[in-house]
């Protein structure tokens, strides 16, 4: 017995020059690189990145000794999950956080944002993230993310959108709003319109999901690869 | 929770009761001395056949008629008739503890001997010094049970209850046997080591030959490593299925073109293996098409070759996987009703098992959900906690806990698809309904209804693994102002690579006929 110290490890001393995602790629079963992945985390939140696998990796290691966990760590982590939005990220993290630590009041908050978000409610949303300012105003470009990504399913769902409902989603108003329209008209094509009679409606860009004849007919193409493989009887 | 349905394992498994009696681990019949001398020599000789109807066969028969509910002899008792050769008792050993598993129930001592020798046997391999050629059966067998018996031992262990201070002081002592790092960094070395992901991107170049010769090296070297390796990636993935690890697991499982046949599909308990895993890893991260896909065309295969397999030592194995997948498929079917994607066989066996309930599902009432509980709790993984336990007072059983936290987040999912059952309904009977109407039709005020509309708009449209916006609704709608138009979406049929499948099998017609010599 006690052969376990031969389990396959790769030296610490290589692994030094490895980049943290590199360390990731070439040794994710390795408890030693744990306060790298920490401090990776803090990485991502200053500099506004963010790499799912490390992360995964780090609540992994979490998993394997509880012992170690911060849970300061996890809650960062999940807020940049829930940025991360209409990726599953926030949900791929919840199941390897263990129960009781779900319990804690902070993630119960986020566990409720991630709620209204995944339901579409935006209004409650920004309402709940205004009682939880500390959590989620502690990772810079929370707001935008989040503003993103009910862009996003708004131009998943409307060709034409009612200004009211813009504002609720991106929790801006009035001239602040006018502004915001400004700039996405000048940048990202958006389109004013008037509609009859009850304020402003916005032309979302078209895109396969708002306007379906846009869709690519996938049905006659072939990937080259495919093609590839009767070369040798065509030719 | 689904009281049904029991969480642990077959009962034959976990019988502490049946000790083996009269049993003398040094008494060598003349069978098993002609059976391990005949083994070893096929194995020196390389010949696959020959291994595989032992393999397969002998040991399956002289399992049953000698050693039913008793192990086989011990290694050291053998050694004598195998010239004492340390691979072949590693061997040996391996499949006497698997033997072991599956008949009796072993003890913890057992536990950590048997992991003991993966190691060994595992160290010998990742040196090269093993110049062996072995049927595919045997080395996925290797690698699946290594994964089972981990997860095993995570189960024992969480049982902390009834432990004895002998078995408490054992799991202190050897803390080391099926260590989660110790599992995963065996699994990923053989991955490593075997350059199977190199070996699968040289094949698609055509420099290099595996999936044509089904892993085996006609050229004078061993296929152990590589294919060991090639199959580790399909235990990695189990094992972060076990561990709620979805995106990791499917990431491991990327080198293999799951679209393909392969050495995966060569042998079947490993072609199940996959695509439940890689079902299941789908449906947790809502991609319910790819999971339905995969499903359907493992189901309908199950049933196409079942009757292949009614001797084979996996044939209750394949059933009850078998069983599991349509329930995973009917949970699939509900959340995302793609009836279109499933072939008729299967939709008729499906309906038939399980009709009922899927229509109670589509109610989303307390009923409907404690039937996804059911099914669920029916057909996941055996999660497993793989930290130690606190050895500390009072000790506490956690076996459940890591199922529970899977099942609670699989239901909230749920919960939070919950009205969109009946947005499908009244979109499948109009083409342009306005948002006061259907409000009203759906007893909710506007913005709420638009709430609805675009929690259907996000659940219907998963992300895939490169970031991109993949639908997975059957009715799907845009919104102009206060209108909704519906866009039914057909599915695409794929008559492109049916026609190249055609002509390349035409051209290996062809081919044979050129061949035939006409006298």
């Amino acid at each position: 017995m006690g052969r376990e110290r031969e389990v396959p490890n790769k030296s610490e001393k290589e692994a030094i020059s490895y980049t943290v995602e590199q360390l990731v790629a070439v040794n994710p079963y390795n408890p030693d690189i744990l306060p790298d992945l920490e401090n990776y985390v803090n990485e991502q939140v200053s500099s506004q990145t963010y790499s799912l696998d490390a992360n995964l990796c780090l609540l992994r290691l979490y998993q394997f000794e509880p012992e170690r966990m911060s849970t300061q760590i996890v809650a960062r982590i999940l807020v940049k999950a829930l940025m991360a939005m209409p990726a599953p990220d926030f949900s791929l993290c919840l199941f390897l956080i263990p129960e009781r630590v779900q319990m804690e009041e902070q993630f119960k908050t986020l566990i409720v944002l991630s709620h209204y978000l995944e339901t579409g409610r935006f209004r409650q949303f920004w309402d709940e993230a205004a009682k939880s300012r500390h959590i989620v105003e502690a990772v810079p470009g929370f707001e935008q993310a989040i503003q993103a990504y009910t862009i996003h399913l708004l131009s998943l769902t409307y060709q034409k959108v009612p200004r009211s409902v813009l504002a609720e989603a991106i929790n801006i108003e009035g001239l602040s709003l006018d502004k915001f329209l400004e700039q996405q008209v000048a940048n990202c094509g958006w389109i004013l319109e008037k509609s009859h009679g009850r304020g402003q409606l916005i032309v979302l860009p078209s895109n396969e999901f708002n306007h379906p004849e846009l869709k690519k007919n996938t049905a006659d193409s072939i990937p080259l690869e495919h093609v590839a493989r009767i070369f040798p009887i065509l030719g | 929770m689904a009281a049904s349905y029991d969480y642990e394992d077959a009962p034959s498994r976990y019988d502490e009761e049946t000790g083996p009696q009269g049993y003398d681990p040094n008494f060598v019949p003349d069978s098993v001395k002609s059976f391990v001398t005949h083994l070893y020599r096929h194995i020196r000789e390389k010949n696959v056949y020959e291994i595989h109807q032992m393999y397969e066969t002998s040991f399956q028969t002289l399992s049953d008629h000698l050693f039913k509910d008793t192990p086989w002899p011990s290694v050291d008792a053998v050694a004598n008739y195998v010239d004492n050769d340390h691979v072949f008792c590693l061997l040996y050993r391996e499949m006497w503890f698997r033997h072991l598993y599956a008949r009796l129930s072993p003890t913890l001592k057992q536990r950590i001997d048997s992991w003991d020798n993966y190691c060994s046997l595992f160290q010998v391999v990742l040196h090269g010094v093993v110049n062996m050629q072995l049927p595919n059966q045997w080395l996925w067998d290797m690698v699946d049970e290594f994964v089972y018996q981990f997860q095993s031992f995570c189960q024992y262990r969480a049982k902390m209850k009834n432990k004895t201070e002998q078995e408490i002081a054992l799991l202190r002592q050897f803390d080391q046997a099926w260590n989660v790092y110790g599992v995963l960094n065996f699994l990923q070395a053989l991955v490593e080591k075997s350059s199977i992901i190199q070996i699968l991107e040289q094949e698609k170049e055509g420099i290099e030959q595996f999936t044509a010769t089904d892993g085996y090296d006609y050229s004078g070297g061993s296929n152990v490593l590589k294919v060991l390796g090639y199959f580790s990636m399909v235990g990695l993935l189990r094992v972060h299925c076990l561990l709620g690890d979805y995106h990791t697991g499917l990431k491991c499982l990327l080198p293999i073109d799951i679209s393909q046949q392969g050495v995966y599909t060569s042998v079947i308990g490993s072609h199940i293996a996959t695509i439940y895993h890689y079902g299941f890893a789908n449906l947790m991260l809502r991609r319910y098409v790819d999971a339905i896909r995969e499903f359907n065309k493992i189901l309908l295969y199950i049933y196409k070759t079942k009757q292949y397999h009614q001797k084979s030592p996996q044939y209750e194995q394949i059933l009850k996987k078998n069983e599991q997948m349509y329930a995973l498929l009917a949970i699939c079917l509900s959340l995302c009703p793609q009836v279109k994607l499933v072939d008729e066989t299967v939709n008729a066996q499906l309906r038939e098992k399980y009709g009922e309930k899927m229509a109670r599902m589509q109610r989303y009432d307390d009923e409907a959900f404690s039937l996804y509980d059911e099914l669920f709790s029916y057909a996941c993984p055996k999660f497993i906690t793989p930290s130690a336990p606190s050895f500390e007072e009072p000790l506490v059983n956690y076996n459940q806990d890591a199922y529970r936290l899977q099942l609670k987040l699989f239901l909230y999912e749920v919960k939070q698809q919950q009205l969109l059952s009946g947005v499908r309904t009244f979109l499948k009977v109009y083409s342009t309904i306005s948002l006061g109407k259907l409000a009203n039709y759906m007893e909710v005020d506007e913005p709420t209804l638009r709430t609805i509309l675009m929690t259907y708009k996000h659940k219907t449209h998963a992300v895939d693994s490169e970031g991109k916006i993949i639908s997975n609704a059957d009715v799907d709608f845009y919104i102009d102002e206060d209108m909704i138009h519906v866009v039914d979406t057909k599915p695409v049929k794929r008559y492109g690579d049916y026609f190249l499948r055609q002509i390349v099998k035409f051209e290996g017609v062809i081919n044979d006929m050129d061949r035939i010599k006409l006298e």
